[in-house]
C-alpha cells in the first residue's frame, strides 16, 4: 500500500479533461501514453515499444506492444490512440493542453473548429501502428505523448457514460492501475490492473491519493505515518524539516521559472528598457533564495530553466557581475530613466493574496526602495480577481508570475511571450522574436533548431518583458520504505516504478 | 393553527428564495469565473466550456434556469469538480458533516451543559472560578490552534489516533475532530448556562419553592431548569445548523470530505452552483433548526406559544 499525499483535490480523471499536476500524477497511474518516462527523467517506450521517425522529422511511426489491453480485459489498439489525441484537440472536449499538439498536421483546423478531429494527422494504419504526421518538426513530441492529453480512450465507456466515465465503477483504463474508489476530498484509492502489459513487475498492490490543500496538515499526516509521500513542505519550516528529515526531504530541480512581468503597453515600462532594466539589476536573488524560500529555489536571472531538453539557459551579461557592479549600472540606468532622490519612481507591484508571494514581493520593494529609491505600492487580490485583472492587461504594471512547462522543451516557456500567445501578459510585441520562434517551429536540424530558441531567448532577455527571479525546485518527503523515488526534473513518479519495503519499527 | 403554519411555511420558502437569489447574484459580481486560471485556457476552449455550462446565456435566463432546476431538486453540475453533480457532491459530505456535527454538538450540551449548572450552583467558589476560567479559555483558543496541538499530541507524539482522514465506519478517526469541533462549544454553553440559571435562581418564585420546603435538587431540576433552558435552546438552534454543515478548519486540518470545504472551496473557485447548494442546505437547516427552537420554546415555557 502506498499513500501519497496529493495537493488540490483532481479536477477529473478523465485524462483528457485532467488538469494540474495533482490530477495528472493520478491519471499517469491509471493511463499510459505510447511513451513515458523512466524514473530519472528520460523518455522511454511505454504502450509503444518503438517507434521510427522519418528523415525530415515530421512523421512519427509507433509499433504497440503486442496483446495491449484495458483494465477491462478487452484489447486495446492503435485506433483508441488516435480516438484519444482526437477527442483532446476538438474544442468540445474542453481540454485545456489541446494547444500543446498544435503542430500535428491538420491540429491548427481541428482546434479553431473548421475540420472535423477526423482530420487530424493520426491515423491507425493496423491495429498495432500509430502513425503521427507533423505539419513542422517537434522533436519534443516524443515526451509530450507521456502526457494525459495523449492517452488513449476507450470508446465504449465515452458511448456508455457519455463524458462522466472517469468514476468509480465506470473508468476502464491502460495503466498499471485502475480505479477503485473516489471520495472527494478523502481519497482516489487505485488498484493493480491486472491486463497491464508489465503487471508482472508492478508490486505495490494500492495506492491511495489524498488530497492535501493544507500543507500543515499533510505534514503532520507523514509525521505520524499515514502519507509515505508529501506534494510539498512548508516553505517557513524548510530548515527544521531538513534537521529533522534528513535524506527524506527530496529537492530537485523542476522545470519552472517564477518571474515578474513588466507590462509594456503601459507608463511607466512602455518604451522603457532602461527602467525595467534597472528594477531587474536591482534584485538580489540570492537572498529572496536563501532568506525567503529557505533554499527551496534556485536563483534565475535567465528565463527558461536550467535542464530542459537540448537547450541551454541564456544567462545575461550581469549574471556574471558582482553584486556592487549590478546595483551601480542599476542607479545608472536608473537615473538614465528619469527618475532619482527628488522624483523617484512609484509603481505598483501585484500579486495574488499568498503568503509565499508577499514575501517575496516585500523584499522585492525593500531592494527597489533600498538601492533606487522607488516607492512601490504592493496590491495583492484574491487569486481569480489577479488573473482577471492580469489578463486584462490594463491596470497592471509590474506583476507576479510563473511557468511551469507542460513538455520538456525551451518552447513551453518562449512561446508564452510571442505576440499572439494568450499569455502574454507582459504585452511584449517584438517581430524579430515571433520570426525566430517560427524559425524555430520549422528548423528540421535539431542544433538549427536549438540555436535559434536560444537567440530568442536573449532577444527576450534583453528587452527586459520579464524579470526572472527564481527556479523552482520540487519538494517532497519520502518515507525510507519507499524504494525507487528519484529525482528527475518533470517531478514524475509513477507508483509502478515504487516499491514499499518491508517497513522498520515506527520512524522516529 | 393550519393557517399559521402555512403562513410560516410560505415565509421559509419566500426566505429560501430570497438567500438563493442573493447568492446567485452576489457571485455572479465577484470578478473572475470558474475557468480563470493560472494557465489560462485557449479561447476555443473556454467558449466550449462556457456553452456547456450555459454561461453564454443571459443572466436572468441562468436564473431562471438554475430556480427551475432547483424547484425539481437539481442543483446543477459542479464546475471544479467535473463530472459531479452538486446534489451528488453534497449527499456524499453531507452524511460526515452530519456525524461530526450531531457528535459534537451532543458532546457539547452534554459537557457545557452540566458544567454550566454546576458552576451556577457553587457560585462564586473556587469551582466556579476554575470551570469559566476554563471556559475563557475554551472560547478564545481558536480551533485552528486546537486542532493541530490535539493531533501533535495524540497523533504525532503519543500514535493513539489518527492524525486525519475518513474511513466510514473508523470511530477513531472522528475522536480528534470531534472534540476539536465541539471544545468552544463546550466553553459556550457553560458559560450561557450558568448566567441564565443564576438569574433564574433570583426568582421570587424560587424562593418561594425552596421556602415550602422542596428538595434543592427538585427545585434546580424541576423549577429552575426549564426555564433557565431558554437563551441556550437559542443559541443551539443557529449553532447546530452551523456545525452540521460543516466547519472548513476542523475539516481541513483533518482531511476530512465534509461539506463545510465545499462552501471554501466553492467560493474560491467560482464554482456558482455549489456554492449556491450549500448556501440552500444551510438556510434550510436553519430554517429547520429554529422551528425546533420555537417548539422546544413552548416545551420548556407553556407562556410562549407555538407559532
Amino acid at each position: 500500500m502506498l499513500r501519497h499525499g496529493n495537493g488540490a483535490e483532481p479536477n477529473s480523471l478523465d485524462p483528457h479533461r485532467s488538469e494540474g499536476v495533482s490530477a495528472n500524477n493520478i491519471a499517469r497511474d491509471l493511463f499510459e501514453g505510447l511513451t513515458g518516462i523512466s524514473p530519472s527523467g528520460e523518455v522511454i517506450p511505454a504502450a509503444a515499444e518503438r517507434w521510427e521517425i522519418s528523415a525530415d522529422g515530421r512523421q512519427y511511426r509507433f509499433a504497440l506492444r503486442e496483446n495491449l489491453r484495458w483494465s477491462d480485459g478487452s484489447s486495446l489498439t492503435a485506433a483508441h490512440f488516435v480516438a484519444g489525441l482526437q477527442r483532446s484537440l476538438a474544442p468540445a472536449a474542453g481540454n485545456a493542453f489541446a494547444r500543446m499538439f498544435s503542430f500535428i498536421a491538420s491540429a491548427e483546423a481541428v482546434l479553431s473548429g473548421d475540420l472535423p478531429p477526423s482530420a487530424l494527422g493520426i491515423t491507425a494504419p493496423d491495429e498495432r501502428t500509430v502513425v503521427i504526421e507533423l505539419a513542422t518538426p517537434a522533436p519534443y513530441l516524443l515526451g509530450l505523448l507521456s502526457h494525459p492529453s495523449a492517452f488513449p480512450l476507450h470508446p465504449p465507456s465515452l458511448q456508455r457514460w457519455g463524458r462522466d466515465f472517469a468514476r468509480p465503477g465506470r473508468l476502464v483504463s491502460n495503466g498499471a492501475y485502475a480505479l477503485k474508489d473516489w471520495v472527494v476530498h478523502s481519497h482516489v484509492e487505485l488498484v493493480r490492473n491486472p491486463h497491464y502489459w508489465n503487471n508482472a513487475n508492478t508490486t505495490v498492490e494500492h495506492v491511495f491519493y489524498h488530497p492535501s490543500e493544507d500543507v500543515q496538515s499533510e505534514l503532520k499526516r507523514y509525521a505520524a505515518d499515514e502519507f509515505d509521500t508529501t506534494y510539498e513542505i512548508p516553505l517557513v519550516q524548510a530548515p527544521a524539516l531538513r534537521a529533522r528529515y534528513g535524506s527524506q526531504l527530496r529537492i530537485a530541480p523542476y522545470h519552472g521559472t517564477y518571474f515578474y512581468g513588466f507590462n509594456l503597453s503601459r507608463p511607466p515600462f512602455k518604451d522603457n528598457l532602461a527602467l525595467r532594466q534597472a528594477l531587474t539589476l536591482a534584485v538580489d536573488r540570492e537572498v529572496i533564495v536563501n532568506k525567503v524560500m529557505n533554499g527551496m529555489a534556485l536563483p534565475a536571472e535567465s528565463y527558461v530553466p536550467p535542464g530542459i531538453w537540448n537547450y541551454t539557459s541564456q544567462r545575461p551579461a550581469w549574471a556574471a557581475w558582482p553584486r556592487e557592479q549590478r546595483l551601480a549600472e542599476a542607479r545608472r540606468l536608473y537615473a538614465k530613466a528619469g527618475y532619482s532622490a527628488a522624483r523617484p519612481l512609484t509603481v505598483e507591484l501585484r500579486y495574488n493574496t499568498h503568503d509565499d508571494h508577499k514575501r517575496i514581493a516585500v523584499v522585492i520593494a525593500a531592494m527597489w526602495k533600498q538601492w533606487l529609491g522607488v516607492e512601490t505600492r504592493l496590491i495583492n487580490e484574491e487569486f481569480k480577481v489577479f488573473l482577471q485583472n492580469r489578463k486584462l492587461r490594463a491596470v497592471t504594471q509590474v506583476f507576479r508570475s510563473a511557468w511551469i512547462s507542460d513538455y520538456n522543451d525551451a518552447t513551453s516557456f518562449l512561446d508564452l511571450l510571442s505576440s499572439t500567445h494568450g499569455r502574454n501578459d507582459s504585452v511584449y510585441r517584438n517581430p524579430a522574436y515571433d520570426a525566430l520562434l517560427q524559425q524555430a517551429a520549422k528548423a528540421a536540424d535539431a542544433q538549427q533548431r536549438r540555436n535559434t530558441l536560444e537567440a530568442a531567448e536573449r532577444l527576450l532577455l534583453q528587452d527586459q518583458a520579464v524579470l526572472p527571479i527564481y527556479t523552482y525546485v520540487s519538494k517532497h518527503l519520502v518515507k525510507p520504505w519507499v524504494a525507487g523515488w528519484q529525482d528527475n526534473a518533470y517531478d514524475y513518479h509513477y507508483s509502478k516504478d515504487l516499491k514499499v519495503l518491508a517497513r522498520e519499527a515506527r520512524a522516529p | 393553527m393550519i393557517t399559521r403554519l402555512l403562513l410560516r411555511l410560505i415565509t421559509t420558502a419566500a426566505t429560501l428564495l430570497l438567500l438563493v437569489t442573493l447568492t446567485f447574484f452576489l457571485m455572479r459580481l465577484a470578478p473572475g469565473g470558474p475557468f480563470d486560471r493560472e494557465r489560462s485556457l485557449p479561447p476555443e476552449i473556454e467558449q466550449a466550456l462556457i456553452a456547456e455550462y450555459h454561461l453564454d446565456e443571459s443572466l436572468p435566463r441562468q436564473y431562471r434556469r438554475y430556480v427551475s432546476g432547483l424547484l425539481q431538486g437539481d442543483l446543477g453540475p459542479s464546475f471544479q469538480y467535473e463530472g459531479f453533480s452538486v446534489r451528488e457532491l453534497i449527499a456524499k459530505g453531507l452524511p460526515v458533516s452530519l456525524t461530526l456535527g450531531a457528535l459534537a454538538m451532543s458532546l457539547a450540551v452534554l459537557i457545557g451543559g452540566a458544567a454550566g449548572i454546576a458552576a451556577a450552583l457553587s457560585h462564586r467558589s473556587s469551582a466556579d472560578h476554575g470551570l469559566m476560567g476554563l471556559a475563557l479559555l475554551g472560547i478564545s483558543i481558536p480551533s485552528y490552534v486546537v486542532a493541530p496541538l490535539l493531533v501533535l499530541v495524540f497523533a504525532i507524539s503519543l500514535h493513539w489516533l489518527p492524525a486525519g482522514g475518513w474511513q466510514a465506519g473508523r470511530w477513531s478517526d472522528l475522536v480528534l475532530p470531534v472534540i476539536a469541533l465541539a471544545l468552544p462549544q463546550i466553553a459556550l454553553i457553560a458559560r450561557l448556562m450558568r448566567g441564565s440559571l443564576l438569574e433564574v435562581l433570583q426568582q421570587p418564585w424560587l424562593r418561594t419553592a425552596g421556602a415550602k420546603g422542596l428538595p434543592p435538587h427538585t427545585v434546580i431540576l424541576r423549577h429552575a431548569l426549564k426555564p433557565a433552558l431558554i437563551p441556550v435552546v437559542s443559541y443551539l438552534g443557529p449553532a447546530t445548523a452551523g456545525i452540521l454543515t460543516g466547519s472548513v478548519v476542523v475539516e481541513q486540518v483533518f482531511n476530512l470530505p465534509g461539506i463545510g470545504r465545499y462552501f471554501v472551496q466553492g467560493a474560491l473557485n467560482r464554482d456558482y452552483t455549489l456554492v449556491l447548494g450549500v448556501v440552500a442546505l444551510y438556510g434550510s437547516l436553519i430554517v429547520l433548526c429554529n422551528l425546533l427552537v420555537d417548539v422546544c420554546y413552548s416545551w420548556l415555557d407553556p407562556r410562549i406559544k407555538a407559532a
